[in-house]
């Protein structure tokens, strides 16, 4: 079994999204809504833009809790978020997202942690109140 | 047209069931960049105590989702599609999804209420094995976008 990693900046990463990523996101998911593929039909609706599935965002930035638990997906235990903003994907451009994790909690007797992320774009909070319970 | 506030209580027949292949878990890791060999490699993730490559912890909604439009596609529900966002999503892991797992799930309407012009409407798909175990609890809240 992997040993949990002991340095913060492992529950730190910058994600890149671009249109072809929600492309490959979409039949990946099976989520077709036209309004991450299609910048009209977005902007129909009333959206600014296309906008990047709130679970593509989600799935990014919890990868780095399943690299903080060695790898292994089996010790993320369970994981939820709020979707507090838009993660807009301009035509022909790359979106960052700044993921950032701290260890919220730790339960010696369950051998569980609690570890709580954020998720910015260009200074706006996309994910709220996201949090993981992993195995330790 | 407003969200249906009787779907509330609601519980949908079984879907799938869904078999779950190495190729969709390979394919939704490379579309959220996530990194463990676990998720392509059988042999990292047989060394890490699995039967077969693990799903990453969100690739649960490929199939909560295909579960979640029986209420999203019934026009008695009043869910227009197009001003759908995704309010909150959450993950119960009850055991790891992995290739070769068959899994049926069964849709609940657990709330559905109206916040500030919008609609809000909060489900939870209860996924099982072959052998009718839980595997994983899919909570999720869609807000409908009111008119203007």
């Amino acid at each position: 079994m992997s040993e949990l990693t002991t340095d913060p900046a492992a529950l730190s990463r910058t994600v890149t999204v671009d249109r072809a990523q929600l492309v490959d996101y979409a039949n990946a998911s099976g989520d077709q809504n036209p309004i991450h593929q299609d910048a009209e039909f977005a902007r129909s609706v009333g959206l600014p833009d296309l906008i990047a599935h709130g679970m593509w965002t989600m799935g990014a930035a919890l990868d780095v809790v399943t690299e903080y638990v060695g790898g292994d997906p089996g010790r993320v235990l369970s994981c939820s978020t709020r979707f507090t903003g838009m993660v807009v994907v301009p035509e022909g451009e790359t979106v960052e997202v700044l993921v950032e994790g701290v260890v919220k909690k730790t339960d010696e007797a369950a051998g569980t942690q609690t570890i709580e992320l954020t998720a910015t774009c260009g200074g706006e909070k996309v994910l709220g109140r996201c949090q993981a319970v992993v195995r330790a | 047209m407003a969200v249906n506030p009787d779907y509330a209580g609601r519980e949908y027949p079984p879907a799938g069931p869904f078999q779950v292949t190495r190729e969709e878990i390979a394919a939704f890791a490379d579309a959220i960049g996530a990194t463990s060999p676990a998720h392509r490699d059988r042999a990292a993730a047989q060394a890490l105590g699995h039967a077969d490559v693990v799903a990453p912890t969100t690739f649960a909604v490929r199939l909560s989702q295909q579960c979640e439009a029986q209420l999203i596609r019934d026009p008695e529900a009043g869910i227009d599609f197009s001003r759908v966002v995704h309010g909150e999503e959450g993950f119960t892991h009850h055991r790891p999804i992995t290739a070769g797992d068959s899994l049926t799930g069964v849709l609940h309407v657990d709330r559905v209420r109206e916040a500030g012009g919008h609609g809000m409407v909060s489900t939870r798909v209860e996924l099982t094995d072959a052998d009718g175990q839980p595997v994983t609890t899919v909570t999720s809240t869609i807000v409908v976008r009111g008119e203007g």
